[in-house]
């Protein structure tokens, strides 16, 4: 589905330039024309919306770097400086720390949608594990970018995580120093965070572009997981989808206007507002949101190293599960055993979370522990013995079919009633 | 819709304080007073400000700092809005280190719009020093604490319904001093207040005292005022553009709010004629 375009352009200078550089029949074949199967849900739309949300965050980064200081003494004050005196600086700051969250809500809901569709699978495994690197990437992007202001929570976060490396065998000391430029977090840490938080959004974007080439290559999977068997089963990318994505982009860029003008500090800690202080620790130091459910995993395992290697593991599963989800059946709606253990995994998600958010005592050691446990169950156990186990329902000969029985449903439950 | 929101309000923070273990452990929630600035469409209140900017020079900023505000601030539009020449007038009221100058000394001058409050003191070994402790900068005090944290707050639930209370635990700091209970000897030179964060013990002697400060507008200057008035200046020196953000806020949201119901007919118009 890429190379040259049989399309012929009108226009002599687009003629011209495409013979010589097919660009804009590349673009036309895999932006406008790209057959894209008709019966796609919202649920499709989170990829145009992580998108849009990339380059939300480039804008606004590229724009509060010209007025931020990475230095450890003036980048709490410029931050500030940024909030009081730069023109709309509150608003680009604003929007940029929660642009982070709104980036990883999306990008959660586009991972679970492929869990459940079986986007994961032949022939898209190279395309899933992407899409697992981004969120790796995203995720060092995100962490570094909240040390930056410089407050009590970014200090010892960026004091916390990086210690986490300690736990390796023999080097952990070393290596650990040589992440922080020194003996402690402080002026050198900050300065190579800022160098890599403003590097790696492009490698995002680069990694982005190869997730989209490896997404035009087998084209999209489907709410059915059927193949595309025919023109029949396609619209066109434009007009159907840029319109029904922008609809949706545009629906979830209210709710993101929602946090920004009328919640800015939600999503926040209040004590990053206290400009930070090596020498007094917080009472609780916590992760943002987006980072709870392996802060809780880590936690949850009493050794440091194991715990750590328990988290890593949490996301490096991610790279394997086109192998350990056996099922030949793509999609989640034809497997009923699967769909309910999607959704435990789901909620147990959304528990490691609300763990990670309270201290590590009493009960909540036990749910983490549990939920922990469930989480690696879920994947190393159940996802390979389902796909063995598990009757799947008929599928729909082709998407068509789905779409028109989909259609019939209704008219054959009234039937009865005449 | 006021009288739900109070009550609701009422009910969260009767649940945080039945807890057991946060009444036993940690400081009490903060008072929940209401702000004219709470909720979407609340806004400062001129006069309060100008009160509340009263009580901070008159009585904090002899030991805190407020070092992100600068003078001109206080004439901006969304804030206390003074008058230009009432700015003017407050800046010439401070000195103000600048220079060097050509002889490369450092020199004192009257302070400018343009100017940040100065400190009071140099550093905050000079503070702990003169003070046993060194009081915090207030600029952004109220953003800085949570008034109520618990079960509630671990779920952004408390944080989204009844805000994070940092005006609430400034007033209740300020309101909150007693007598130690029974028994209870704290250390040499501290007070007791069950409303302070790292507490109950606090450098800080109580601050107020009933007419220690002369309003402009004869508005009587009892405890409970100041301590309103100078919680919602704080408000204010911790989130300036607070109004400029809730206005285009609206803007922003009705807009979208029209876009994407004209998407959506587009949307459905364009899909209508296939079966998906």
């Amino acid at each position: 589905m890429s190379g040259h375009s049989s399309y012929e352009f009108k226009n002599p200078v687009a003629r011209w330039l495409d013979s010589r550089l097919p660009i804009l029949s590349v673009a036309r074949a895999q932006a406008l024309d790209f057959p894209t199967p008709k019966n796609l849900n919202y649920w499709w739309t989170f990829g145009g919306i992580l998108a849009v949300m990339l380059v939300i965050q480039i804008v606004t980064g590229i724009v509060l770097v010209m007025h931020f200081t990475p230095e450890a003494s003036m980048a709490f004050d410029s931050t500030e400086h940024i909030m009081r005196d730069v023109n709309y600086g509150w608003l680009l700051r604003y929007m940029h720390s929660n642009g982070a969250s709104m980036f990883f809500l999306a990008v959660y809901i586009h991972i679970f949608r492929g869990i459940y569709y079986g986007s994961h699978k032949a022939p898209r495994e190279v395309l899933w594990m992407l899409g697992v690197i981004i969120l790796l990437v995203m995720m060092a992007t995100a962490f570094m970018g909240y040390v930056l202001p410089w407050g009590q929570m970014s200090f010892w976060a960026a004091k916390v995580i990086t210690n986490l490396f300690s736990a390796i065998p023999f080097f952990g000391e070393t290596i650990v120093t040589w992440l922080w430029g020194g003996f402690s977090v402080g002026n050198p840490t900050l300065q190579r965070f800022f160098s890599l938080h403003y590097l790696l959004p492009f490698v995002l974007a680069a990694l982005v572009f190869l997730h989209i080439w490896a997404l035009h290559v087998p084209g999209n999977n489907n709410p059915t997981g059927v193949e595309v068997k025919s023109g029949q089963d396609t619209v066109p990318f434009h007009p159907y989808y840029t319109m029904k994505d922008l609809f949706a982009i545009v629906a979830f860029l209210f709710v993101y206007a929602l946090l920004v003008f009328f919640l800015p500090n939600l999503l926040g800690e209040a004590i990053n507002y206290v400009p930070a202080n090596p020498l007094q620790t917080p009472t609780h130091i916590v992760p943002e949101w987006y980072f709870l459910p392996y802060y809780a995993i880590l936690r949850s395992i009493p050794n440091k190293l194991l715990g750590v290697i328990a988290m890593f593991s949490s996301i490096l599963l991610l790279f394997v599960l086109p192998w350990l989800d056996t099922s030949k059946v793509r999609s989640g709606t034809y497997r009923p055993i699967f769909k309910q253990f999607f959704w435990l995994l789901v909620i147990d998600a959304i528990i490691l979370g609300i763990v990670g958010a309270n201290p590590p005592e009493g009960s909540w050691i036990i749910v983490g522990r549990i939920t922990t446990f469930w989480y690696f169950f879920t994947f190393l156990i159940i996802f390979p013995l389902l796909g063995l186990l598990e009757t799947p329902r008929p599928l729909p000969s082709s998407i068509s079919d789905a779409v028109l029985s989909k259609k019939k449903t209704p008219e054959s439950a009234a039937a009865p009633a005449e | 819709m006021k009288l739900t929101i109070k009550i609701l309000t009422g009910l969260a923070l009767a649940a945080l304080m039945a807890s057991p273990a946060l009444a036993a452990e940690g400081p009490l929630p903060a008072k929940n007073i209401s702000y004219s600035f709470e909720g979407p469409f609340g806004v400062f209140s001129r006069e309060q400000l100008q009160r509340g900017y009263e009580v901070y020079k008159q009585v904090c900023s002899s030991c805190h700092s407020m070092r992100f505000v600068k003078f001109r601030n206080l004439g901006e539009p969304g804030g206390p809005e003074f008058s230009k020449d009432e700015v003017k007038a407050i800046a010439a009221g401070y000195e103000v280190t600048d220079g060097p100058n050509d002889q490369g000394e450092m020199y004192q001058r009257p302070g400018l719009p343009s100017d940040t409050f100065p400190s009071p003191f140099p550093n905050a070994q000079a503070a702990k020093a003169a003070l046993g402790a060194d009081p915090p900068d207030l600029s952004l005090i109220t953003k800085a604490r949570a008034g109520w944290e618990g079960k509630l707050s671990s779920l952004y639930l408390t944080k989204m319904f009844f805000g994070q209370g940092g005006p609430q635990y400034v007033y209740s700091v300020l309101t909150g001093f007693q007598d130690a209970p029974a028994g209870e000897k704290g250390p040499e030179g501290k007070y007791f207040n069950p409303y302070f964060k790292a507490g109950p013990w606090i450098s800080m002697p109580p601050p107020l005292s009933d007419g220690m400060v002369t309003y402009g507008d004869g508005t009587k200057a009892t405890v409970d005022q100041m301590a309103r008035d100078v919680s919602a200046f704080l408000a204010w020196t911790a989130e300036p553009k607070m109004e400029a953000r809730k206005r285009m806020g609206f803007e922003v949201l009705i807009y979208m709010a029209v876009l994407t119901v004209l998407l959506y007919l587009v949307k459905k118009a364009i899909w209508s004629d296939v079966e998906h």
